[in-house]
């Protein structure tokens, strides 16, 4: 049988043999949690301790202001030692309340489990928001926004993210093997808040295992296990609604638009968590990897964890580090130091040393068309970055640089070693500069 | 440590492939057609592929030196239009024109524009056109195949596309035999430039670059497709006036046109369907200079064409981009 998946992408070494069959491992708790305000999409958390302060873990540490935005919770019991800006993964010092933990990990009070037959929508709703849950994908987009689409916007189809399309992550692959009943929970609560009459859960083909377990889960339930084609980016959101359900999300549209909601086997669990057990997002699954590590792992651990602590369980580093990748190798941040807290969106850490980080010439584009046919938004991008590269953004606009996702393909597979996307990113954040001001 | 550590925006990984890696394949799968060359035109094929390499190579050094650029000559590129030159003359063409050659190639076609990425023209082809019209006599005196070591002695004769255009110039009709060379004409046992005679040893050459994912099948199978079936169409019309699509295929500069002048990635289409129009223009082009025009050959014309046409193909063939067909229905 021809495995689904969507036209264009190309397919990286995977390496996810260096982690993908160890079972994940709890990470004990470091000397100081950083638990920064800003962990998802839209406006940051606004503190509501201060020094000195004695927090339980599960605790509330950061309300969320607006709709758009998540409370923050404290990740174990302890004392707040200052509420301060700390280096954040996005680059910069950034408002994080950071917690000496007490060693007694106790749980504060939680807000009391959900029975999902009685519960309403609403109820549901607000308990994902209360617990603070958020895309795990990477994208942490507050999981309420997104599970309260508009009246005239009806939604008949939820697909479940098990892909897992970036080289080197396996978190989301062990999740699936070792807490398939947790993803089942949550799905069953997903489908309870948007009605939905179709629920696919999509796996790449590379994790056979997983495909065969959480079919036999699934067994009996209103849920379709869809093995994908194994080829980057098929866990993209849009990438994946073409290749399960068919249907292109409109350019510039939201797969609302087209009758689908997207959420990550991670979200799922988190929100079973949530739902039935009143416990909110402090920890998750992160695979700590690359060349640089000395034991690779798939390390449960809470938010706020300095990524020099989880290197630390991973029998440290592995000759001196070149380049820290908070994510996957084709869409993961670099970051500035192992001081960073982990965060909601930390699927994965990665250590590259010096001979993973070739410094490449760049040479002239010689049109060869690679990235034309890798793009998985079917763009030109050589065209797109060669106006950005000028600062001709109207033309680049013109020729779509908005509907870039800004997977790395082109850059990926370009001989001459240009900046493709980088350019592309360049542009669309001066064409999005641009519209505001107007 | 940290001091040390690298920043950079995503992807952090890369494929292998790199310019020079692809100039070396395009290179290797042009081998077997230089061996057949020196193989039917011995020695003084020979000397020309060297000339025209060296010439390129020197041309493109000296250019990048005067103009204070970077030494760029070890991305192949220039050593491969060297080649292609080579494959482009008529093997008894003296040294002189070949470093001419070289030096329109690289000079006037490729560094003038801005060097590699930005020249229009295939240079290798510019170069063969320059001297085609500029010294018709030297780059049009062909010389029978004597392989080596049979101990002929090299005597001039016609290409078959020459000896056909001038039988129906003169008499009206094709020459008698005509299909009678069809054996060799896949071996390379015909007249002509010094890289255009074994269409077999091409075909394998452009086969290897479709294997290795240098090139996509859509230009060589658009062109070579429309010369069969617009040739095979005249020759259906008037068989005893126009040649059948078989030997299109075989003579002429139409193998090597096809895998490795046409696919010249700088100057051809990015796009999956633009590749297909500048295919079939091509191909279009090639049997209309064939059949009717002044020229007993049409493939270095129809290449040259369709490269000023493709920004323009480019432009009007871009992919349908993700989301669209949503977005009007």
């Amino acid at each position: 049988m021809k495995l689904k998946t969507f036209p264009g992408g190309l397919h990286p070494p995977d390496n996810k043999q260096w982690s993908a069959h160890k079972p994940i491992e709890t990470c004990p708790l470091p000397a100081e949690l950083i638990v920064p305000l800003s962990q998802h999409i839209g406006a940051p958390a606004i503190p509501c301790v201060a020094a000195g302060d004695v927090v339980k873990k599960g605790q509330v540490i950061g309300e969320a202001k607006g709709f758009v935005s998540v409370p923050v919770h404290a990740p174990t019991s302890g004392t707040v030692a200052a509420v301060e800006d700390r280096l954040h993964p996005m680059g910069k010092a950034l408002p994080a309340v950071v917690i000496t933990p007490d060693g007694d990990d106790a749980w504060g009070e939680l807000p009391p489990p959900l029975d999902v037959q009685s519960a309403s929508v609403n109820e549901l709703r607000d308990r994902l928001r209360d617990c603070g849950i958020v895309g795990m994908g990477g994208a942490t987009f507050p999981a309420h926004v997104k599970l309260s689409p508009p009246e005239e916007k009806p939604i008949h189809t939820l697909i479940l993210n098990g892909v897992e399309c970036e080289p080197y992550l396996t978190a989301d692959h062990r999740l699936m093997l070792e807490e398939a009943e947790t993803i089942l929970d949550g799905i069953a609560i997903l489908q309870k808040i948007l009605g939905v009459k179709q629920t696919y859960l999509g796996i790449e083909a590379n994790k056979p295992d997983a495909i065969a377990l959480m079919e036999k889960a699934c067994a009996g339930r209103d849920i379709e296990v869809v093995p994908l084609e194994v080829k980057y980016p098929q866990g993209a959101e849009k990438q994946l609604i073409l290749a399960i359900a068919g249907c292109e999300v409109p350019s510039g549209g939201l797969p609302m638009d087209v009758g689908v909601v997207v959420q990550n086997v991670g979200t799922c669990a988190a929100v079973a968590d949530a739902v039935l057990r009143g416990i909110p997002l402090i920890e998750r699954i992160a695979t700590v990897s690359g060349p640089g590590i000395k034991e690779p792992k798939n390390l449960k651990i809470r938010i706020g964890m300095p990524l020099a602590h989880l290197v630390e369980q991973c029998g440290g580093l592995n000759g001196e580090p070149a380049k820290i990748i908070m994510g996957g190798p084709m869409m993961g941040m670099t970051q500035l130091s192992l001081a960073v807290p982990a965060t909601r969106g930390t699927s994965g850490l990665l250590l590259f040393t010096a001979e993973n980080v070739p410094l490449r010439p760049e040479g002239p584009c010689i049109r060869c068309g690679r990235c034309v046919r890798a793009c998985p938004a079917h763009i030109l991008p050589t065209t797109i970055a060669a106006y950005a590269r000028l600062d001709l953004f109207e033309e680049a606009e013109q020729f779509n640089a908005m509907d870039c996702i800004e997977c790395g393909c082109c850059t990926y597979s370009c001989p001459a070693a240009l900046p493709l996307v980088q350019a592309i990113r360049h542009a669309k954040g001066a064409i999005l500069a641009q519209r505001r001001k107007v | 440590m940290e001091n040390r550590l690298y920043l950079s925006s995503s992807p952090h990984v890369y494929a292998g492939a790199t310019t020079d890696a692809i100039m070396r394949q395009v290179i290797y799968a042009l081998l077997p057609a230089c061996a057949a060359g020196i193989y039917f035109f011995g020695l003084p094929a020979l000397v020309l592929l060297i000339l025209c390499t060296a010439g390129c190579v020197g041309f493109e050094a000296l250019g990048q030196k005067l103009m204070q650029q970077k030494l760029a000559i070890r991305d192949g590129s220039a050593a491969l239009t060297g080649i292609l030159l080579a494959l482009n003359l008529p093997p008894s063409c003296p040294w002189w024109l070949a470093l001419l050659g070289s030096f329109v190639a690289i000079v006037i076609a490729k560094q003038i524009y801005g060097g590699l990425g930005y020249n229009p023209f295939n240079p290798a082809l510019v170069a063969r056109v320059v001297l085609l019209i500029s010294f018709p006599v030297q780059m049009t005196r062909w010389t029978a195949p004597a392989p080596l070591g049979s101990g002929i002695d090299a005597v001039s004769t016609a290409t078959p596309l020459g000896a056909a255009k001038e039988a129906v110039m003169l008499h009206g009709q094709l020459p008698a035999d005509l299909q009678s060379g069809f054996g060799s004409y896949l071996l390379g046992h015909q007249a002509g430039c010094l890289g255009e005679v074994s269409a077999l040893l091409l075909l394998l050459g452009g086969l290897y670059l479709l294997w290795k994912k240098i090139i996509t099948w859509q230009i060589p199978v658009s062109y070579l497709g429309t010369v069969v079936v617009l040739g095979g169409l005249f020759w259906l019309i008037d068989g005893s006036r126009y040649p059948d699509p078989v030997f299109h295929l075989l003579t002429g500069g139409l193998m090597l046109g096809a895998f490795f002048m046409a696919t010249d990635m700088v100057t051809s289409p990015v796009t999956t369907r633009g590749m297909l129009v500048y295919g079939t223009g091509c191909g279009l082009m090639t049997v209309l200079i064939r059949l009717f025009g002044g020229y007993p050959e049409g493939v270095s014309f129809a290449i040259l064409l369709m490269n000023a046409a493709t920004p323009l193909i480019d432009r009007y063939t871009q992919p349908k981009k993700f989301g669209l067909v949503a977005e009007q229905a």
